[in-house]
């Protein structure tokens, strides 16, 4: 299994991590080897057979709809690589 | 001597403190100096040597007060992988630069409650990702079992720094996680037992994700029972994290002192690999026969799905981070790339702020879940993982326990598999087995190479039957003693 250029460019753009064009074909390359060794997954025979979504036998719970947590603007603010006036700053958005 | 109370265990320690041989105060020094001696290991990244010491002369108090708690005084290091109130958290990451939590992971909360005291966040693979501590942006780790005049050997990873930090006796015990060995197999290289429990065990509030599905807190420690009484205080329910088992947790120490005749042991056939050095083959034999020796009963299982595991393991654990680590924009914490519009902001942090592996893993996973990809890659790895599930469920049914080794091979040189993500995948052929099934497991050194260095053997347990494996642990570790780095036996 290969991937193109287009491919890479494609992933790129949708995990949104920046390349660099002379990076594409490398990666390509390096991520076309994983793949080809992945594809071995091909010989299981997975006819009927359910996908995993519970690592161990349990049911989901429901909790109580009730608000647990809150008021802790400030907190979470403090974290952040730039805010003003109790809001996130980031670039302009509408021209 | 300061430096002889570093090199107490977590029981030894615990029993001294009750008995007023010593004090938290001293037993704090005593690690402080040692992971100060250590310092060149590179395997502590934030220093917590005042709160360390104020939280020791608080725990002195409460001892004279009649009010200590079960691990009152002890130090334990923990992976820059959980949440720490008020003290630096960055999973070794460039884009967690500047993150001072602002909660305490459920897991770490636990042990300060029971009265331990934080001494020191321990390097790793940068989000967990990576089996020798190498794509760290802290840098490497230097494995305690390094020839002294030779080259650095890596301790493995993800969680390195905490299997580094215990192997060199500058802490009691340390928090490390696993996702696919990230516990175990630092714990291999390093000379050390390392437990993961069932997925669900130990909460997950509080830790940074890697991968949802598979990630499990655990201790690092020096024997079988130290890693038992930690687990003890670490598990339980938490109503924060969805997967949360709720289930009583057992009281583990005295399990420890059951025997073990009758016991079933199964040896899976599958994982008798042609590639596997003679050293780490004849070391899985001894095992087996101590096992015989001790009364229990040896049966050879097939699981049949073991090679395609990792294959699987490499869908799944990419696709889960991928998610996982699309909320680091540069907006609300950590590093931020400046850009002129919000798109260039994010891929400009996102691409400065991820190492290279890292990046290799969220591309992996925005491709297999990506339109088009999802039936052929994610679903059916999940498919493949039940069958993984059945397997041992299967030969669960004639044993009580698995026996494996629990690396392909020793600690090698730093930079030997940085170059090839394939070589370097390998080294978890035998833990992702039961961390794709959320199996307990633990690592318990069993000997040393013709290197002289330190091998362990895994065992693998049913679902919540850390009983029946810690107690099998014990036998492996009574038969095969303890394992110290030849440059700290002086």
């Amino acid at each position: 299994m290969a991937l193109t250029d287009d491919d890479v460019r494609r992933v790129a753009e949708l995990v949104r991590i920046r390349l660099d064009e002379s990076e594409v074909k490398p990666l390509g390359e390096e991520l076309s080897r994983i793949f080809s060794w992945i594809e071995a997954l091909r010989e299981v025979d997975v006819a009927g057979v359910a996908p995993m979504t519970s690592v161990v036998e349990m049911q989901l719970r429901e909790r109580e709809d009730a608000v647990t947590d809150g008021n802790c603007r400030d907190r979470i603010l403090s974290n952040a690589p730039a805010a003003e006036d109790g809001h996130f700053v980031v670039p302009r958005v509408i021209e | 001597m300061p430096s002889d109370l570093a090199r107490l265990g977590v029981v030894d320690a615990a029993d001294r403190l009750a008995a007023g041989d010593c004090s938290a105060v001293e037993l704090v020094e005593a690690c402080i100096a040692a992971q100060e001696a250590a310092r060149n290991l590179n395997a502590v990244v934030a220093d917590t040597a005042e709160r360390a010491r104020a939280a020791a002369v608080h725990a002195d108090q409460r001892r004279r007060r009649d009010e200590a708690r079960p691990l009152e005084g002890i130090p334990v290091a923990v992976k820059d992988i959980f949440c720490t109130e008020g003290v630096a958290t960055t999973a070794c990451s460039r884009i967690l630069d500047g993150f001072v939590p602002e909660y305490e992971s459920t897991v770490s909360a636990r042990l300060w409650d029971a009265g331990a005291i934080l001494v020191g966040k321990t390097n790793m693979d940068e989000f967990a990702m990576g089996s020798s501590n190498e794509t760290s942006r802290c840098g490497p780790v230097r494995n305690p079992w390094s020839p002294v005049d030779g080259p650095s050997l890596v301790p493995g990873g993800s969680s390195g720094g905490s299997a580094a930090v215990v192997a060199a006796s500058a802490v009691p015990a340390a928090l490390g996680t696993d996702t696919g060995g990230s516990i175990r197999q630092p714990a291999s290289f390093c000379g050390v037992v390392g437990l993961k429990p069932t997925y669900g065990r130990c909460s997950r509030w509080g830790i940074i994700a890697f991968a949802s599905s598979l990630d499990q807190a655990g201790p690092l420690t020096r024997s079988v029972a130290d890693a038992a009484l930690i687990l003890e205080h670490i598990a339980g329910f938490d109503p924060r994290d969805s997967t949360s088992a709720d289930l009583a947790v057992p009281d583990l120490h005295t399990a420890l002192q059951g025997d073990v005749r009758g016991l079933r042991v199964g040896v899976p056939s599958e994982y008798r690999l042609d590639s596997l050095p003679s050293s780490i083959s004849d070391l899985w034999e001894q095992g087996i026969a101590w096992f015989r020796d001790a009364g229990a009963e040896l049966r050879e299982v097939s699981l049949p799905h073991t090679r395609y595991a990792l294959p699987a393991y490499y869908i799944v654990a990419p696709a889960e981070a991928s998610a996982n680590l699309a909320r680091y924009d540069g907006v609300r914490f950590g590093a931020r790339s400046m850009g002129t519009d919000p798109d260039e902001l994010y891929t400009r942090t996102r691409r400065d702020g991820f190492g290279e592996e890292v990046r290799r893993r969220v591309m992996i996973g925005g491709y297999v879940l990506s339109e088009g990809y999802y039936d052929a890659y994610y679903l059916r790895a999940q498919q493949v993982r039940t069958r993984i599930a059945e397997d041992f469920r299967h030969a669960f049914q004639d044993v009580d326990v698995l026996l494996t080794p629990t690396t392909p091979s020793s600690a090698f040189p730093e930079g030997a598999k940085t170059d090839d993500p394939l070589a370097m995948y390998v080294n978890d052929i035998f833990t992702v087995p039961a961390s794709l099934a959320g199996l307990p497991a633990i690592s318990v050194p069993a000997g040393l190479d013709e290197d002289g260095l330190p091998l362990g053997l895994q065992l693998v347990g049913r679902a919540f039957d850390e009983v029946t494996l810690l107690q099998a642990a014990t036998v492996l570790e009574a038969a095969a003693g303890t394992f110290r780095p030849p440059a700290m036996a002086a």
